[in-house]
This record gives structure tokens, sequence and C-alpha cells, in this order.
């Protein structure tokens, strides 16, 4: 009774944040049902993820770029552009993939350090100053690609980041082992971490859940990854983009809630004059979050061109506004200061569930955008409607 | 009998807990000048506001009677339909237009929604005329100088046939010969009948135009005084103004034993490119180790830009003239600069640049010196927690937990978090700007005692405030500034209020 109670009461206090994971819930529920169980058969989960991949790490770095109260529209051209010149470096320059992927990460800080100085140091709206580089960098996959076409990448190491999957180590009856590992140990740290920080909560006396709800959750949690561990581990186990994707959440999410520097990216976010006056360096807090932002879309751009094991002149369309929907989807708040690098890939997961769900429904693509744009909208009506309401 | 234009009886106005307007009555005869006069924060501007119907009816306690009537005000619009137009100290013009599309702006001479120009336009230079203006209406307004668009607002308000105009402390940023122009063209509209309300601080000005003045003080009516009677006199406004007596609402300090100097300025000035004028001009003080020193002044006279040019320069004042640190000159070029040079700087506004209002309490109070609580840029959370939980019991923030979200504490609380945040950089020297403006009085009582606790533990203050109490109150040595200049030194036992008013309006 009571523990019905708490729930009902945690749910009201963090209605957005469960809101999100409520939704992504009844959509997969949803389509599972109306496809006879297809959509959650580990083959489409599977494939559903590695298509996720290239627009999930944009989200993140979109979430940071939308938090400290900017946007970046050139990641999808950018993301093409440097894809192209990774997939150039590999066929015509011949540099092995080991070094032409730290050098394609450096070109991405760069476009996004010159994108930093244009918005913090002379002052240009980012929304012109990155709608610029969208266009150049738009022109310059052309430019690139203009002769030869589509290239094509021969590279089997460099393909499969975006098809291959982690070594199996054994079957288990019919199941990954190394997967299965690899879940198991993720299910210890999350119960391991969620203890330490409830133990020094009490140490604090900090308001923590009942005991009851705080075993209830663990479950809940373990049971989740437990299954979709499971259901990866049935198909070809975990995909190379998926490891790559949780290693940019889980350094992001440490980055953005333990460091120093995740803190003041929120304080900017949040009040950038107060943080000026805390002595937060505003104009360094743009130039690392445009720079990581810049990272991140050369790492799209390399999933992608690996996942398609070639360069083609449309290479990165639209990819900035999936990413934007994706993170606004996952809680960003437009206002800044708010919003959780989880939060944008659980919204990243969300949209390409809708697209694969559809797919599999055989809905013509018309209707899917429009769907697509009607949850968009109706995440964001939900999130203005509750923070209201909280204030 | 008198003919008034208009009675305000018994206005009362509350903000959630403080009385802003209590029992206000406030009387205009038609065709004076009559000025409205008191500290800041007696409730001029909010009597003036509900009056437009800033505040609408309803919002309020009490009576508008105009030209006769009662009357209901619901907006803005509605005081204007009857007659009554408000110049406010922030002009209110498009900067990018032309005057005569300001003149007009709101209430365009049109024909079914198509603007007339040509019309407009000659209406515009009728009115230009009227306000003694020599000036081509296709100017747009930033071109202008600040007196000329004060004038381009009373065309403004003359256009939509005013009876009753209302200047909130019109001459505040003017020159003495705009002001003058202003002045004489006040006394023009008088003559053509036209009613004025004036709202200043600006004592002579006051007794070379009014025909009567009211003070408000604390919320309320203290009296009306009048120039046929010869009743306006510096002496007896400014006695009107302060008359308060200091209660016992500033706790005693024990030790007034002062060290070295620990700043010391000499001839600063700063100048505020995006103003285009100087917000500081040569400033000379200093600070003596455990010393609270006082900055009295009305607001717009250089303070938080002289704490802020101080501060490491946020803003990006073009400085001059030396700054000393216990001594040894010093260039901050940063506010990380001046925290770690032992400077902490306490907004005056706490909301718009103090503190972070969606975080929580915790956050707030490590922010300006997350260095100290982190290794290798991780942030040690026990030791965070650990810090804020001793800020919160030592402040007395009366909060749940840390974890409190700072934006639904109240003005009183966030003060103490904005405080804690400021202590934890553990400085030498601590500004506080304007530290218990909108507070109730239990929680100024509180940081007054904090306050002294931080000068007996040797630390230095400079405290801002507008409230003269306050200033009488705390200080050991009170500068007075005005229009950019520190206008007086006073050690605290020669200061007095009416000392200080009178500094504070040269």
């Amino acid at each position: 009774m009571n523990l019905y109670k708490e729930t009902k009461s945690l749910v009201k206090v963090n209605i957005r944040e469960y809101g999100m994971y409520i939704a992504l819930f009844v959509i997969m529920l949803v389509f599972t049902i109306m496809t006879d169980g297809l959509f959650i058969s580990s083959r489409n989960i599977s494939n559903l993820l590695d298509a996720t991949g290239y627009i999930a790490v944009l989200a993140v770095g979109m979430t940071l770029v939308i938090v400290i109260r900017h946007i970046d529209l050139s990641v999808g051209f950018a993301a093409g552009f440097l894809g192209a010149i990774a997939a150039i470096l590999l066929t015509q320059a011949g540099i092995p993939v080991l070094l032409t992927i730290p050098i394609i990460l450096v070109l991405g800080i760069v476009v996004g350090l010159f994108n930093g100085v244009l918005v913090a140091s002379i002052g240009i709206p980012s929304f012109v100053a990155s709608l610029a580089g969208m266009l150049i960098f738009r022109g310059a996959l052309l430019r690139v690609t203009e002769k030869t076409g589509t290239i094509n990448v021969k590279n089997e190491q460099f393909n499969a980041i975006g098809n291959g999957y982690i070594p199996e180590l054994a079957n288990v009856g019919g199941l990954n082992l190394l997967s299965l590992i690899l879940g198991a140990a993720f299910i210890v740290l999350y119960i391991a971490g969620e203890i330490s920080k409830r133990r020094n909560k009490l140490k604090y006396g900090l308001e923590v859940v009942t005991n009851q709800m705080f075993v209830l959750k663990l479950v809940f949690v373990s049971a989740i990854i437990a299954y979709i561990t499971w259901i990866i581990a049935g198909y070809n186990g975990f995909s190379w983009t998926v490891i790559i994707m949780l290693l940019v959440v889980v350094i992001y999410h440490f980055l953005t809630t333990k460091t120093v520097l995740g803190r003041n990216i929120y304080a900017v976010g949040s009040n950038p004059e107060a943080a000026h006056l805390s002595g937060i360096n505003v104009k360094k807090i743009t130039y690392i979050v445009f720079g990581s932002m810049g990272m991140l879309s050369a790492l799209s751009g390399i999933l992608y061109t690996s996942r398609l094991q070639s360069a083609t002149t449309t290479a990165g369309t639209l990819f900035e506004l999936d990413a934007i929907a994706a993170a606004y989807v996952g809680g960003v708040s437009a206002a800044g200061g708010v919003g959780k690098v989880t939060g944008s890939i659980i919204g990243a997961i969300v949209m390409a569930s809708l697209s694969s769900g559809m797919n599999l429904l055989g809905v013509g693509i018309s209707y899917q955008y429009m769907i697509r744009g009607g949850v968009l909208a109706a995440a964001v009506i939900f999130d203005v409607m509750t923070r209201k309401k909280r204030s | 009998m008198s003919d008034y234009i208009l009675e305000m009886n018994g206005i009362s106005k509350e903000f959630t807990g403080v009385k802003a307007l209590a029992d206000v009555n406030f009387k205009v005869e038609r065709g004076e000048i009559h000025c409205l006069i008191g500290e800041n924060g007696a409730g001029k501007s909010t009597l003036m506001k509900v009056l437009s119907g800033v505040y609408p009816h309803g919002a309020y306690k009490g009576d508008i009677v105009f030209e006769g009537a009662v009357q209901q005000f619901h907006r803005i619009s509605d005081s204007v339909k009857a007659g009554i137009a408000i110049i406010y100290q922030e002009l209110a013009l498009f900067p990018d237009l032309t005057v005569y599309e300001n003149i007009y702006a709101g209430n365009e001479v049109s024909r079914g929604g198509i603007v007339n120009w040509n019309r407009t336009i000659v209406q515009a230079k009728q009115m230009l005329q009227k306000v003694k203006l020599d000036l081509n209406p296709e100017t747009l307004i930033k071109d202008l100088g600040v007196g000329k668009q004060q004038l381009v607002e009373i065309a403004k308000a003359l256009s939509k046939n005013v009876k009753l105009l209302i200047l909130d402390e019109p001459t505040a940023a003017l020159n003495e010969n705009d002001s003058e122009n202003l002045l004489e063209l006040l006394r023009e509209l008088k003559s053509q009948g036209i009613t004025c309300i004036m709202i200043s601080h600006k004592l002579k000005e006051v007794i070379s135009i009014a025909d009567k003045a009211t003070v408000l003080r604390d919320g309320k009516t203290i009296c009306t005084l009048d120039a046929a009677k010869g009743e306006l006199a510096e002496n007896v406004i400014i006695k009107n103004m302060v008359g308060r007596e200091i209660d016992d609402i500033y706790p005693k300090r024990l030790k007034r034993k002062f060290g070295d100097r620990i700043l010391e300025v000499r001839d600063w000035s700063a100048y505020d490119a995006e103003l285009g004028r100087q917000v500081a001009k040569g400033i000379d003080l200093h600070v003596k180790q455990g010393e609270i020193v006082g900055i009295a002044g009305l607001m717009g006279s250089g303070r938080t830009e002289l704490a802020r040019s101080l501060f490491g320069n946020p803003k990006s004042y073009r400085l001059s003239g030396e700054m000393r640190l216990h001594g040894a000159p010093v260039q901050l070029r940063h506010p990380s600069e001046a925290i770690r040079a032992g400077i902490a700087y306490v907004t005056e506004d706490r909301k718009g640049d103090g503190l972070f209002l969606i975080q929580d309490i915790k956050n707030n109070i490590t922010a300006a010196n997350l260095g100290n609580i982190s290794s290798r840029g991780v942030i040690n959370d026990n030791e965070e927690i650990r810090v804020a939980n001793q800020y919160k019991s030592s402040l007395n923030v009366k909060a749940p937990s840390i974890e409190q979200i700072v934006g639904n504490l109240s003005g009183g609380n966030q003060q103490k978090v904005s405080l804690g945040k400021w202590l934890f950089v553990s400085p030498k020297l601590l500004i506080l700007d304007e530290p218990t403006r909108g507070i109730d009085v239990g929680a100024k009582f509180e940081i007054y005692t904090i306050m002294n606790k931080l000068i007996e533990e040797g630390m230095s203050i400079i405290m801002i405030s507008s409230e003269l109490g306050e200033v009488l109150g705390m200080s050991d040595r009170v500068y007075v500034m005005a229009e950019g200049r520190i206008t007086g030194e006073l050690p605290i036992e020669e200061a007095d209020q009416e000392k200080i008013m009178h500094l504070a309006t040269l």
C-alpha cells in the first residue's frame, strides 16, 4: 500500500524523466503487439540500435550545446564531409584505420572550435554561424565527392565499426557469451553504484526512497538490462556501434554529472551572467562544448560511412535535425541549463523505434514524417506543461 | 473647494508578504506640477504603476478618482484612453525606428489597418513643435541624445491627448542644460493646462518647479508640502523623507579595530563603451582590514559599476587609475582573477545574475569554488555535501535539504545561499551590493549578524546600499556617490541621514 503511494509520488515528482521511459515502453509494447512480436525480435532490436548510433552520438553533443543555450545546425553535413574525408584517407591516401580515426576526430574538434570562436568570441548567433557552417560543409562534401561520386570503402577493419560485432568467445545455447558477460557486468556495476550512492545519501541525512522502493527499482532496471542483453545476445551480440554508443554515453554522463567541467557547463546554461561573475570562463566553456560537438560529428561521420561501407554525396542530410529532435524528446530545455545526456539517448531510441516500427508495419514515409513530428511536438508540450506545474 | 484632477484614496498594494503601499492618499489639482518624492523603495513607482494600470484594478485596494469619476483601469491602454501618460526613467522608444514612427507607435494614424505615413509625418511635426524640438521627424531615435529622446517621449504622450503627464525621474540621465530645457517645457505645458506629476530625487529641481510635493516613506503618505505656503524647503523635505529612527534592527559589534589598508583605489575611472559614457570618474577610496565601508547613493549613481570594475571587470569597461590589494598594484581581468586575489562580490540582483535558480542549494554554494572540492577535475561528492551542509546550517538557510531548488526559496534564504557561495571562496574582501534588498526584517537582522561575525574574523566588507538606515547602522565609514563620482567621505560619527542625502543629490 505504502509502496503504491510512494510510487505514485515518485512518478509525480519525476514525471518528466519517467514520462520518457514510459513513452518508450509504450511505443515498444504497441509495436510488438501490432507486429506479432517481430518488433521485439533479436534481429530487429539489434538493427534498430545500430541504426541509431550515428544520430545518438550527435544527440549527446547537441544536448550540451542546447544546455548552454546554443544550437549547432552544421553537424549533419560536418559528419557527412568528415566521413567522406575518412573514406578518402582510407582509399586514396592509403592511411591505416588506426591513424585515420584519430585524424578525423581531431579535424572534427577543429571544425567545432571554429564554430565556438564564431559564437563566443565574435558574437554571431549560433543559429546563423552554424547555418553558414552547414552550407559550407554541404558544399565541401559535394566538392570532395564530385569526381568520384560515391566512394566505396573496402577496408574490413573500418567497415566493422558500423557492421561488425564483438567476438563471441563461445556460444551458449544460441547466445553470445561475451555479450552476456558484458550485460552481467553492467548490471553488477549499476547495482554497486546505486548502493554506494544510497549509502552516501543516508550518511549525510539526505532524502532517499524507502528500502522496498530501492530494491524494486534495482530489480526493475536490472531486469530491463538483462532482457535487452538477452535479446541482443540472441542475434549476433553487441555490435561495435552499440559499444561505441555506450562508451560515449558513459563518458559524457560522467563528465556532466561528476566533473567541474560538467558543473560549469550547466552553470553557464542556467545563468550565463551569474556564471561569469562566479569566475567561470564562459568563452572557454563555449569552446569546449562546440569542440566536443565537432568531435562527435566526426565520430558520427565515421559510424555512418562505415555502416554504408561508402561515403555518399548526400551523407549527413538532416542528421542535425534528427539529433536536435532526439535531444528535445529526451528532455532538454531551450531555456538552457536543463537536459541529461542519458535522456537524449533515450530520445534518439524513441525516434528510431518509431521509424523501425512503422517500417515493419509498412506505414508510408509521408505518414512517418508526420507522426514523428507529432511525437516531437507532444514531447515538448508535455515538457512545458510539467514544468509549469512544478514552478 | 479645490479642483482635483486626480484623487487616489486609501491605496494599498502588497507583494507576497511585503506591503509596498499602505493606505496612501494622493491628490493632484488640475493644472499644477506636483512632485512625488521619497527614498528608493518608498513606493513612488508602485503608486504610479497602480495609477497607470500596470497593476490592474483588483490587484490593489482603494479608489482612483480621475476627472471626477472612479476609474477601473484593467490595463495600461485603459489609463492612456482616459488621458494619463507615463514616461519612465528607462525610455520605452524603439531605437531603430524613426522619430515619427516612435511618436505614433501603438497609436498609428491609420484607416482600415493601413497606415497613412504622410499624415503621420505631418502630425509628428506638429507634436515636435509643441515640445520645441526642431528636428527632422525621419531621424532615427538612436541618433538622438538622451535629452532629445526624452522630448520625443513627451511628444508621444502629447499625441495621445494627455491630460495628466507623469514623469519618472526625467532628469536622472540628463546633463544640466537638457534638464533646464525639460523643466522649462514642463512650465510651458502647465500654461497649456496639462497637469504633471514628476518623480524626482533632485531636491533643487523640485523646489524650483513644483507647486506641491508629496512625500512618501515606507509605503505611506507622510505629507504634502505647498510651495504657495512656503513649505518647500530642502531641510523640510529631507526631514520628511528620512524621518524614521534607527531602531534596534542593527546588531551591535564589539571590536572596532582596523588593520592595514587591504584595498586602495586611486583616480579610478571606468568607461562603458556600450552606454558610451563614464560610469565611474576619478574614484579614490580605500578599505582597511576589519572595516565595513558603506557606499551610499541613489540608484544609478555608479556604485554597482564601481564594484564590478573592481571585481575583475566582467562588463569590460575601459579602466584607468590604480588599484592596490595589500599594498601591491594589481590588474584583474576576469572575475576568476578577482576571486583568486581574495575578493568576492555578492550581486544586487540575486535572481538576475547572482544565483542559478534552477539548480539546488548545494550546486549554488560550491559554484564559485569547485576547485576546492575536486581533484583532477572530478568533484568529490562527499566533500561537496559536507561543505553545503556546513554553510546551510551556519547561515541558517531554511530549507528541508541542500537538494532544494534555489528558485523555490524565499528572498532572505536566497540571499543567504548567495552569501554562502561567496563565503566558500574565503575572501579577504567581501563586496555586498544591496545585501538586504527585498528581504524581510528578520532575515535582514540575520544578515547583519553574519556581517559582524565576518568582520570579527578579520574580513573586510564594502557594503553598497540605498537604505540610509542600513548604511548608518552598519558602516564604520561612509562614501557617498553621485553621478559616478565620490561626492563625500564621512566617518560614521559625523554621518547622518541629512548629510548623506545632501551629498547624494548634489
